[in-house]
């Protein structure tokens, strides 16, 4: 009896659910153009835009600090008079260093604060997640962080490195120190799986062996077996990908296992001066890194940044290459709607094309194409103050090519 | 959101020997009141919500509400069943794998490949384990039928050899954690770390049309209710009795004649296809899935949701992890430099003072009128009360 009961319980619920189904049917995914985009508020005399980073969980330590950078170009530009006249109105959301969390909060930025733009997100994964919510609600990202390459959304601007602007130009200068043979680690997810993919299709093309290819679960702290195994491979460099903390587990070990970097250097794409110091000075010394920006990078432009970044903050935040990507992509977007006269993203979009800024890592220019900015590629060393010289540079802007389309050896990548 | 915080039926909260209605409530009159109840409930979620809320809002609702079935599930392992399920989030998972792959591979047209294959994976074919999932005939099914196998295929080897407690617990736990790193090492075939995003379509339906949102959303409120009309019929049948009786004497039911590892067995493959129905809906709401949704710390917080709500009532998972998903959206939304301290001391508060739950509200204001009821009902919940008190930490 109670069964019977239950099935008409049941029975009764899923009337209701078929008929809540059936008056309400959309569009089918074989229309055209079903979703139009949310247009962004701007009808007082200011405009908002969306700050999107982690502001806790694990990538708090570094998304805080791109945070701020924002933060201090927005007040830069309000000072300035703000664009179009209009004050800019930060609206910061925590990502929380979870994914889906990113997709949730660039959702509410758009549909319920209705910002002209958003700026944030670090990690790869956070930016896919983030991407099919931009596409849907046609709205604009800037994502200031290097990254893997192999994407072009139309409503993502990327001002951090592609592929071709940081590893490409690693890999060439390790080539030119004699390196002919590469030991590969990294954390165990999208960014270091598909550089290193890159790398070996490098290496093959370039006579370069690589020796071995090990991932690490993002956090770990547990290197012995694999520094045991790059030191026994004899490898002239490692090329390391490794993210946050598992970086200083990984140069302790290196270090107490007897190698160095006059031995066999490491080459890191994700040290920057912030991590340096977390890490600390004496387990990298001599190590080099692939930027684009370095806090030591000379110019008017810089030294301006980073003595505004200090006056703000304090004067042991060091400056690093995601942070003045986030600057300079609020000045970018700046410049971009000035361009076109309107905070709307279509017009925004295509005046972006050949838009330059006199960025702190020098000259950028914004690739309406690829909606990449050409950028400078620097080798740096890691000195003892923990900040990073440049020890070589492209000697000028590299321009972006995500795909790696103009390099022979990757025609098989993408 | 609040609003979906229907008042509990009284029948929810305390449940009737099997086989016979408490003295002094007429069988009629406790229908009657489940049926309002859930009638209530019905124009809440249809009617109320729809009208009061935003697009934004109700997808949010809608997310909330699937994690409420992980908790309606988990409502029946730990709370009624005693088995404390650190690793929901594995069925969850394979629940949102299932769907995702499937419309993955709708999105991708008849013989075509999911985007990120091409792109990290350098596969020139279909893996051979992703092809069934091309067909709704398998992969509707198998969104539930797949976590109910794994449950059934582990829970027969641990509950036959007794194992329970903390051991079961981290045991779990083990396994969401060990799901995690196969997802993340096999980039090329699931997308690794960033899990299956960017789902475009629901069975033909555009997603990015809020009216299909809206559609979606229906659907989930519709299937959380039908969940919990199962779920009440569960508890209040000989089964369910049962059930609580091997939570509280697990030996005792043996001498009784009966096999507990059986009845445990029941309740742990029911929650994991309730957790795996919830992955499949969470998937077309969200349009992702990915190893940040199922491993260590999701699995918790499914947990943290239903000890906040009250585990052993059938509404109190479904407010929590409703009330719990709310309070971290609004709370990160308010104070998104300092949520997390407020969202921890809100734990905090709620099991310290109110370790029934937000449902033993209700209880505790009848409190006078149990006592006020013959010796054996109120010693009846007085012993619930404790047992629930004393069993969190070895649960």
């Amino acid at each position: 009896m109670s069964l019977f009961r239950g099935r008409r319980i049941l029975a009764g619920a899923m009337t209701l659910v078929a008929a809540a189904a059936m008056t309400a049917c959309g569009s089918k995914t074989t229309d055209e153009g079903g979703a139009t985009g949310v247009t962004a508020d701007v009808s007082g005399d200011t405009v908002k835009v969306g700050l999107l980073n982690s502001l806790s969980g694990t990538m708090a330590i570094s998304e805080v600090t791109v945070r701020d950078s924002i933060m201090l170009a927005v007040e830069e530009i309000n000072a300035a008079g703000g664009v179009l006249g209009k004050k800019i109105q930060p609206v910061g959301e925590d990502g929380a260093s979870d994914w889906p969390t990113f997709a949730e909060k660039a959702e509410k930025l758009i549909s319920e604060d209705r910002v002209a733009a958003v700026f944030g997100c670090w990690t790869s994964a956070s930016r896919k997640a983030v991407k099919p919510v931009f596409e849907k609600n046609k709205a604009l990202l800037f994502y200031p962080v290097q990254y893997e390459g192999l994407e072009q959304s139309p409503y993502i601007f990327y001002t951090g490195a592609t592929t071709n602007q940081q590893i490409v130009p690693g890999l060439d200068y390790l080539k030119s120190q004699g390196a002919k043979s590469v030991y590969l680690v990294g954390s165990d997810y999208v960014f270091p799986r598909t550089a290193n993919k890159i790398i070996k299709a490098y290496a093959a093309a370039n006579g370069m062996t690589v020796l071995g290819e090990d991932y690490a679960p993002l956090g770990s702290t547990e290197f012995g077996t694999i520094v045991n195994k790059v030191k026994s491979s004899g490898a002239d460099a490692v090329f390391n990908t490794l993210n946050g903390d598992s970086n200083v587990a990984f140069f302790k070990e290196y270090k107490s296992a007897g190698l160095s970097a006059a031995a066999m250097p490491v080459v890191s794409v994700s040290i920057a001066e912030e991590e340096v110091k977390g890490i600390g000075t004496q387990y990298l010394e001599g190590q080099l890194t692939a930027w684009n920006y370095y806090q030591t990078t000379p110019g008017a432009a810089n030294s301006k940044f980073v003595a505004a970044y200090k006056a703000k903050y304090g004067a042991d935040k060091p400056t690093s290459d995601p942070m003045e990507a986030a600057y300079v992509a609020v000045h970018l977007w700046k410049a971009m709607v000035e361009k076109a006269g309107a905070f709307d993203v279509e017009k925004v979009r295509s005046a972006s094309d050949g838009i330059t800024f006199d960025a702190p890592e020098g000259l950028v220019t914004v690739d309406g194409k690829t909606q990449h900015i050409a950028k400078t590629a620097r080798i740096g060393k890691i000195g003892a103050d923990g900040l990073i010289t440049e020890v070589w540079n492209s000697g000028k802007p590299v321009a972006p090519d995500p795909y790696l389309k103009t390099y022979p050896w990757a025609s098989g990548l993408s | 959101m609040t609003a979906v915080t229907p008042a509990p039926p009284s029948t929810a909260v305390r449940p009737a020997p099997a086989g016979a209605v408490p003295p002094g409530r007429p069988a009629g009159r406790s229908r009657l009141r489940t049926l309002a109840g859930f009638a209530f409930g019905a124009a809440l979620l249809f009617a109320v919500a729809p009208l009061v809320l935003s697009d934004f809002r109700l997808a949010l609702l809608a997310k909330y509400l699937c994690v409420a079935m992980v908790a309606v599930g988990i409502g029946i392992a730990w709370g009624r069943g005693g088995m404390l399920t650190l690793g929901q989030g594995v069925f969850f998972g394979l629940g949102g794998y299932a769907m995702a792959m499937h419309l993955k591979l709708a999105d991708a047209g008849p013989g075509g490949m999911p985007d990120f294959m091409q792109l990290y994976g350098q596969l020139d074919e279909l893996p051979l384990w992703w092809r069934p999932f091309a067909s709704p005939w398998f992969a509707l099914p198998a969104t539930v039928l797949l976590p109910m196998a794994v449950a059934f295929g582990l829970g027969s080897l641990v509950f036959r050899r007794r194992v329970r407690g903390a051991y079961f617990a981290i045991l779990s736990q083990a396994l969401a954690a060990a799901m995690v790193i196969l997802l993340i090492g096999q980039q090329g075939t699931t997308g690794g770390t960033n899990g299956l995003t960017d789902i475009k379509g629901f069975f033909g339906y555009d997603l990015d049309d809020p009216v299909n949102q809206r559609m979606v959303y229906f659907i989930i409120a519709g299937t959380l209710l039908a969940l919990l009309a199962l779920t009440r019929q569960l508890i209040h049948s000989r089964y369910g009795e049962l059930l609580v009786a091997v939570r509280d004497g697990e030996e005792r039911v043996r001498f009784l004649g009966y096999d507990p590892a059986s009845v445990k067995l029941v309740a742990y493959v029911v929650a994991a296809g309730m957790a795996g129905l919830a992955g499949a809906l969470f998937v077309p709401a969200v349009g992702i899935i990915s190893p940040a949704l199922i491993g260590i710390v999701p699995s918790i917080e499914f947990v943290i949701g239903v000890a906040v709500g009250g585990r052993a009532t059938l509404l109190g998972p479904v407010l929590g992890a409703v009330a719990v998903a709310w309070a971290r959206t609004a709370l990160s939304e308010r104070f998104p430099g300092t949520w997390t301290y407020l969202q921890g001391l809100l734990f905090v508060v709620v099991v310290a003072f109110l370790p029934g739950g937000l449902a033993s509200l209700w209880a505790l204001a009848r409190r006078r009128d149990v006592a006020a009821q013959p010796l054996r009902r109120g010693r009846l919940s007085l012993g619930r009360r404790r047992a629930e008190r004393t069993e969190v930490p070895a649960a």
